[in-house]
């Protein structure tokens, strides 16, 4: 469904990507790993279009967008819920999620928003409050639901679970092995190795702007340098 | 008493050219954060291109129209020619292009238009209302519903569009905005059309009353950027309320000071506001978690 070929990308004139090469199949989780710092966000940043790619190739479902501008690319399937979760903060619940699906204006609207308020209840409850006066795991389900309510094929998760207690890690990475069911292929990338791991179908291990290792999640669980590295165990 | 209602009307027509103005950098700021220092030039040309088209033969209504719509079309080349390629600049160097272009406007303009005084007739004739004791120009009445009406269709369209929430949303989060597929572009280009098109309306609407010239954009740009402050920068509430609060100060200081001191009001409000009051009456509460 997606595929990145020597993707490079830069900022000024430091290079942070150098060649990464990776592939999304349909219908799976695929999780990148990875310590702060080793090119993670600006991966995702150069798929949803808003990082410019200085060399290399996007092509999602057989077709290239490298230079498809961000706000097309929604389209075409791909949204995503960016590190730091970038919630509109002066509009409200509701106002959030209704933008996340900017592009539609059917029936399905309610239905999808219907299901966001099911999959986070606590939502629905904050529905017409301003949004920045939501607390760090609130504004997290709101930015993974409105990356829902864009309709993906493919949904770019960044960092979901950083900053948040480990009660809501759980729930946020049980809503994220819950998308299989809705159809919507993952790609997440995360710190907490061994959390994504669990839910993920194969990983990819990145570091400093190069892929290191990838296998299936179970292998890389079980991989000793991984669980040196990065799980700590 | 009466004298005091007459003070009072003429501060309310000035004050709806001041809050129309001051909408038009509402939007520009809240879409960008740039203060559009063009804005007052958007007033002249509303005027000035009305004069033109009516000396051509036109009727007036329709002379206001074609104003209106080419200033909306100067406001997007605006926005495409001096502001879009400059994306990424601080935005002190995005307000200074602004006021670039308003040296440039009214450069064009005195070029074009000449440089003496124009006007062209009330809409609805020059008869004075007597009201209480005092007296209003119909034209007085156009203005203030002219404020009236764009406030609340402004209003209608931040709060109930969803385009007109597209564009809360890019100013609050440009890049989070893009990922919800809004073309960011096009809401910029969209916000310098409507403040054009309001600056445009508000020359229409006072030239009857004040007359225009190459030159009154630059006061009228001062006098709405204090109304806005006094209100509170991007808010259009703040907006309508600061240009009416700035039009009757303005209107009293004449009355019962000197009409001498008339224009210092405005900046008297400015460094007040700065000194005291730097969120303006209506300014954003900040009320948001990292």
């Amino acid at each position: 469904m997606l595929e990145i070929r020597d993707l490079r990308s830069r900022y000024g004139r430091i290079e942070v990507l150098h060649g990464i090469t990776l592939n999304v199949q349909s219908g799976e989780i695929v999780t990148v790993v990875g310590a702060n710092g080793a090119g993670k966000t600006t991966l995702l940043r150069c798929i949803s279009g808003i990082q410019p790619v200085s060399a290399g190739g996007i092509i999602f479902r057989g077709e290239t967008i490298t230079t498809v501008p961000a706000y097309r690319r929604i389209r075409r399937g791909i949204t995503q819920s960016p590190e730091g979760r970038q919630i509109f903060t002066n509009l409200t619940v509701e106002e959030n999620l209704r933008l996340g699906a900017f592009l539609f204006s059917d029936d399905r609207v309610d239905r999808d928003m219907e299901d966001a308020f099911q999959m986070f209840p606590i939502l629905r409850e904050k529905r017409n409050l301003p949004a920045g006066g939501l607390s760090g795991g609130q504004q997290q389900m709101l930015a993974i639901a409105r990356a829902l309510m864009g309709r993906p094929s493919c949904l770019l998760l960044d960092e979901p679970s950083m900053g948040l207690a480990p009660l809501l890690v759980q729930q946020i990475f049980d809503v994220v092995s819950g998308l299989k069911a809705r159809n919507v292929t993952v790609l997440l990338v995360e710190q907490n190795a061994f959390g994504a791991l669990k839910i993920a179908d194969r990983g990819y291990v990145m570091e400093t702007g190069r892929i290191t290792m990838d296998g299936p999640a179970e292998a890389l669980i079980a991989d000793p340098r991984i669980r040196e590295a990065y799980l700590g165990i | 008493m009466s004298e005091l209602l007459q003070f009072l009307f003429s501060g309310l027509t000035v004050g709806a050219v001041y809050a129309l103005v001051a909408l038009g950098f509402t939007i520009i700021y809240n879409a960008s954060d740039v203060v559009n220092f063009a804005q007052g030039e958007f007033v002249m040309l509303g005027g000035m291109l009305t004069v033109s088209a009516y000396a051509a033969g036109l009727p007036l209504p329709l002379a206001a129209l074609i104003a209106i719509v080419v200033t909306a079309g100067i406001g997007v080349a605006l926005n495409k020619l001096a502001i879009e390629p400059a994306r990424g600049a601080p935005v002190v160097s995005l307000i200074i292009i602004t006021i670039g272009a308003s040296i440039f406007l009214r450069g064009a303009a005195q070029v074009l238009f000449g440089k003496q005084i124009h006007r062209f007739p009330s809409f609805s004739g020059d008869t004075p209302l007597r009201i209480g004791g005092a007296t209003i120009l119909p034209q007085s009445l156009w203005v203030m519903a002219g404020g009236i009406a764009v406030f609340i269709a402004l209003y209608l369209f931040f709060t109930r569009t969803l385009t007109g929430k597209a564009v809360l949303a890019t100013s609050n989060n440009r890049l989070a905005a893009q990922l919800v597929g809004i073309n960011t572009n096009w809401v910029m280009t969209l916000s310098f059309a409507l403040s054009a098109a309001i600056g445009a309306l508000a020359g229409v609407l006072i030239t009857p009353i004040t007359n225009t010239s190459y030159d009154v954009g630059i006061a009228l740009a001062l006098k709405g950027f204090a109304a806005a402050m006094l209100g509170g920068m991007g808010n259009p509430k703040g907006a309508l309320v600061g240009g009416i609060l700035l039009g009757i100060i303005e209107a009293l200081t004449a009355g019962y000071l000197s009409s001498q001191y008339k224009d210092a009001a405005a900046f008297v409000i400015i460094l007040l506001v700065l000194f005291f009051l730097p969120q303006g009456l209506f300014g954003a509460r900040h009320t948001e978690r990292v």
